[in-house]
């Protein structure tokens, strides 16, 4: 007991007695968080669009006045010929052109059906396609009320939306609970990865490895110092959230803090096993972006895993961010119930006892 | 003397607040050898950078080669204490690129090359890769580079670092032919030995210059002051420390059977009836050394009485070996690092692994501490067997490696809170043992300075301070003196001396042949092999034997018992 909780306590001060690297545990994770939060926009806002308007009715006018008032839009430029139209998309000036033809308005005026042509630049294609699906629902919705009968007997009553667990689709719900998985991930193998890489390099590891210290006790204090500052920093994104960002924390605070223990784990158990493998600093350095990034893209946060390939849905299986992910997102959103966090979270506990383990294990093993 | 070719004046140099050098000057004269010695941390490399043109200095009138440094660098040879070679690339492949890299003409390459392959006795190894050469071949390899394109200024960091002592002979032959040709040298060096070759020494010590001159201008004044005492009748530590606890004594070293003194300045020369050391005892005048001048620059060494010592407990005596090598043999692959060692060493003995870098020294060491599983053979360490009692084996040594391997970046008294808690030190204990740590090794103004950031000698005081807290039976030290000044060594081995009385036994690996003479015993390691063992006189009784020599020193046995070795490989290979 004596001896572990020397090792803590040395383990500890490595990390916190230099003030610049007290910063760097906190500071970054934090402009992380802020950063990601801000950048990581799903839906589109702030669009510019142009409009040639050939037919120079009402109808026309009303419906650009609609386009105007929506906050998806924020600057609509007016042209006069295709040349210019060209050029406002070519220099990437609008994302999108919507074209009235000169019978525009007398056709809407007749009831007859009119078309509204809309050029998207199909360089940005995920931005335009969330751009014409908004233009689409304008366009809808004017229709049906200009022929409210038509659409009533034609029985196209539209369909009532309601978005379960995040009514206003914010995207900052998902991609937050989402980003403390990622941030953690990021930080968490970090730190340990440099912790035995570290000693190695700078002479200090045979020194331990001839004092009376056990491998556990080594590797236990080794851990503690990562553990206890993802947890600090998880605790911390928990404040953060609802407090900045507005966004709930429905589920059981026991429940988070037992899955973010466990993920934690898991993640010292990679890191643990890159420090093992690695000679110096910056083979660790390497490691740990090696291990990072798979398991960032892995996580289904960047892309959802039910598009993946099925050999590499299958390899997601391996990936801890994966479990947690669920794990966070529905402590987050939807108060997820026990049963379900047990669900997710023993894949969880294997995946940390096995690289633990393993890393136990290459530690005896680097040795020699 | 014709003019210097580089010469310096009033340099000062600081990095963040410490002065590495301070207010030097020195001359380069041609066609000798201009040694710049000190211990490390002196300021030897910041000088020689300096006139290498790598960095400038924040004052000081400097001249190289007639001009500002680094504006003549085609007459200019530098060889860096490291990376000055690509591990990657063969001999011959680092010699093109350095000729490349020179400019020296294609055409001219071929002579050249061949010349210094000669030279450097590397012909048979051309298509070898750096990195798999030995200390003393890379060393070789990097005068080569330097000499590529002849320079009129060479000037060389700490070339004899890591080389054994056959290797230090032939590097220094090598460059005594290259003052010949008129090449003036700046050779840097942490060994005081290597200082009475040069033509002229500079003598650094933290960023000043203690000394300027010829090394006999340094040893003339110590020279009737140095006297070697035998047949006393004490055990020879006990011997030292008593001498040494004399006022007309400032020194003095322990060589096998005999001991070393130097004497105060203006005192008489004790004889054998002052000494009062039994009747056999005789006195004689030993030759004065560059270290003895040294020592007496600085004020002299440490008394004799360790603090350490005292306080440490008595180890119990023991009729068992404290240490045991049975047969010991590593194999990495298909290559063995040691093959078959054995020795035992009895409780308060010191006991000296010898051999040049790479033998399989610092492999049968680590085999005994724990960090390498033996491939065969066994050994224990104080009783407990290596394989079935690693860590109550570990619990009972103390270590101390060459490079300090304390954490830098923890303060000191948190390095002695941990390794008080590592050795299982108890929470009154450890206090204790802190404090009479603290107190022994005068550490009590830095307690808060981070250990990285302490000079030298106190690392080196927190490293023995952190390997003996839990009062071990046993000590295991490797190259623990390398790169220290003259002082904080003598007092290292005083303490060292006086926990062997106590009935420490140590285990000290090194390639400093005056820490081979404080040995009980020593073995001489070389191809993976013993090659010799004994006490020190028996060593070098064996040397005078092969040799001829009369009163060879330890470095004289070490290169007379290798060249046999040789020898009888050589008789064998040939039959």
């Amino acid at each position: 007991m004596r001896r572990l909780s020397a090792m803590i306590v040395k383990e500890m001060w490595a990390l916190l007695r230099d003030p610049k690297s007290r910063i760097v545990l906190v500071v970054p994770p934090l402009l992380q968080l802020f950063i990601f939060s801000y950048a990581t926009t799903l839906d589109v806002k702030n669009v510019d669009v142009a409009v040639l308007d050939r037919s120079g009715g009402v109808h026309a006018a009303e419906f650009m006045a609609r386009v105007a008032g929506s906050p998806s839009f924020r600057d609509i430029r007016r042209l006069s010929s295709t040349d210019e139209l060209e050029q406002a998309i070519d220099g990437q000036e609008v994302i999108a052109a919507l074209v009235f033809d000169p019978d525009f308005d007398a056709r809407v005026t007749r009831g007859e059906p009119a078309t509204i042509g809309v050029v998207l630049d199909g360089r940005r294609s995920n931005a335009a396609q969330i751009v014409s699906g908004y233009l689409s629902a304008i366009a809808g919705g004017y229709g049906a009320e200009l022929l409210p009968r038509r659409a009533a007997e034609a029985g196209t009553a539209g369909s009532v939306v309601t978005n379960w667990y995040n009514p206003s689709l914010d995207y900052i719900w998902f991609t937050l609970p989402s980003l403390v998985a990622i941030i953690v991930a990021v930080a968490g193998i970090a730190i340990t990865s440099q912790s035995v890489a570290r000693e190695r390099e700078l002479g200090t590891f045979d020194q331990l490895m001839v004092s009376p210290l056990r491998v556990h006790e080594i590797l236990i204090g080794k851990m503690v110092p990562p553990f206890l500052v993802g947890m600090f920093n998880g605790s911390l994104y928990l404040v953060i959230a609802p407090l900045v960002f507005g966004v709930p924390f429905t589920g059981s605070y026991l429940l988070f803090f037992l899955a973010l223990a466990v993920y934690l784990l898991a993640l010292i158990g990679v890191g643990m096993l890159v420090s093992a493998a690695s000679a110096t600093q910056q083979q660790a350095f390497l490691g740990s972006f090696l291990a990072t990034v798979p398991l960032i893209l892995l996580s289904g946060y960047a892309a959802p895993i039910d598009n993946m390939p099925g050999w590499l849905q299958t390899v997601t299986y391996a990936d801890p961010a994966r479990y947690f992910l669920i794990l966070v997102q529905g402590l987050f959103l939807k108060a997820m119930p026990a049963a379900q966090v047990f669900q997710q979270l023993w894949p969880l506990v294997v995946i940390a006892c096995a690289t633990l383990a393993a890393s136990a294990w290459l530690f005896r093993a680097r040795m020699e | 003397m014709s003019a210097a070719v580089a010469s310096a004046k009033g340099v000062v140099k600081r990095f963040e607040g410490v002065t590495a050098l301070d207010g030097v000057a020195i001359d380069v004269a041609p066609g000798r050898i201009t040694g710049l010695v000190g211990p490390d941390g002196a300021g030897k490399t910041t000088l020689i950078r300096i006139l290498a043109g790598l960095m400038e200095a924040d004052e000081g009138e400097i001249a190289v080669l007639g001009g500002p440094p680094g504006a003549a660098l085609d007459d200019l040879g530098y060889m860096p204490q490291r990376f000055g070679l690509y591990e990657d690339l063969t001999v011959a492949e680092n010699l093109t690129l350095y000729a490349e890299l020179r400019g020296l003409p294609r055409d001219e390459r071929q002579p050249v090359f061949e010349r210094l392959l000669d030279f450097t006795d590397l012909k048979r190894f051309q298509a070898r890769l750096a990195g798999k050469l030995s200390g003393g071949m890379k060393q070789k390899l990097g005068l080569a580079c330097a000499l590529v394109k002849t320079p009129k200024l060479l000037l060389l960091d700490e070339p004899g670092v890591g080389v054994d002592p056959i290797s230090r002979h032939e590097l220094w032959a090598m460059v005594g032919e290259l003052t010949a040709e008129g090449i003036g040298v700046l050779w840097s060096t942490a060994y005081l030995d290597e200082a009475e070759k040069c033509d002229t020494v500079y003598l650094l010590s933290e960023g000043t210059l203690l000394f300027e001159g010829p090394p006999g201008d340094l040893t003339g004044p110590v020279a009737d002051r140095v006297i070697r005492v035998t047949g006393f009748e004490a055990r020879r530590r006990q011997f030292l420390t008593e001498a040494l606890d004399r006022e007309d004594v400032i020194d003095g070293t322990i060589q096998g059977r005999s001991v070393r003194l130097l004497i105060r300045d203006g005192r008489e020369t004790p004889d054998a009836a002052t000494l009062d050391a039994g009747p056999d005892t005789q006195v004689e005048p030993a030759g004065p050394r560059f270290e003895d001048g040294f020592i007496e620059r600085l004020g002299g060494g440490p008394r004799g009485t360790s603090a350490l010592a005292e306080r440490y407990r008595e180890i119990p005596p023991s009729d068992t070996p404290m240490i045991e090598a049975n047969g010991l043999t590593r194999r990495f692959g298909d290559f063995t690092a040691a093959r078959d060692m054995n020795f035992s060493i009895p409780r308060g003995q010191i006991f000296g692994l010898l051999g040049p870098n790479g033998a399989g020294k610092s492999t049968t060491f680590k085999m005994l501490c724990g960090l390498l599983t033996p491939s065969e053979g066994t050994g224990a360490v104080a009783g407990n067997d290596l394989r079935r009692a690693a860590a109550d084996a570990r619990a009972s040594l103390g270590y101390m490696a060459q490079k300090f391997s304390l954490y830098g970046d923890l303060s000191v008294r948190q390095n002695l809170d941990f390794f008080a808690g590592a050795y299982d030190l108890g929470r009154s204990e450890a206090a204790q043992a802190i404090e009479a740590m603290t107190e022994i090794f005068d550490l009590g103004e830095r307690m808060n300075v981070n250990a990285g950031t302490l000079p030298l000698g106190f690392k080196q005081r927190l490293a023995l301070a952190c390997a003996v807290m839990h009062e071990p039976p046993v000590l295991f030290l490797d190259e623990p003196t390398s790169g220290v000044d003259p002082v904080t060594r003598r007092e290292f081995w005083t303490h060292i001396n006086g926990l062997v009385e106590k009935g420490v036994t140590v285990l000290v690996t090194t390639h400093f042949m005056d820490e081979a003479e404080y040995c009980d015993e020593v073995t001489l390691i070389y191809r993976a092999e013993q090659i010799a063992s004994g006490t020190p006189d028996a060593l070098k009784a064996r040397a005078a034997e092969l040799s001829g020599a009369a009163d060879p020193t330890m470095e004289d046995a070490f290169i007379a018992l290798i060249e046999d070795s040789d020898r009888a490989r050589e008789l064998e290979a040939a039959a």
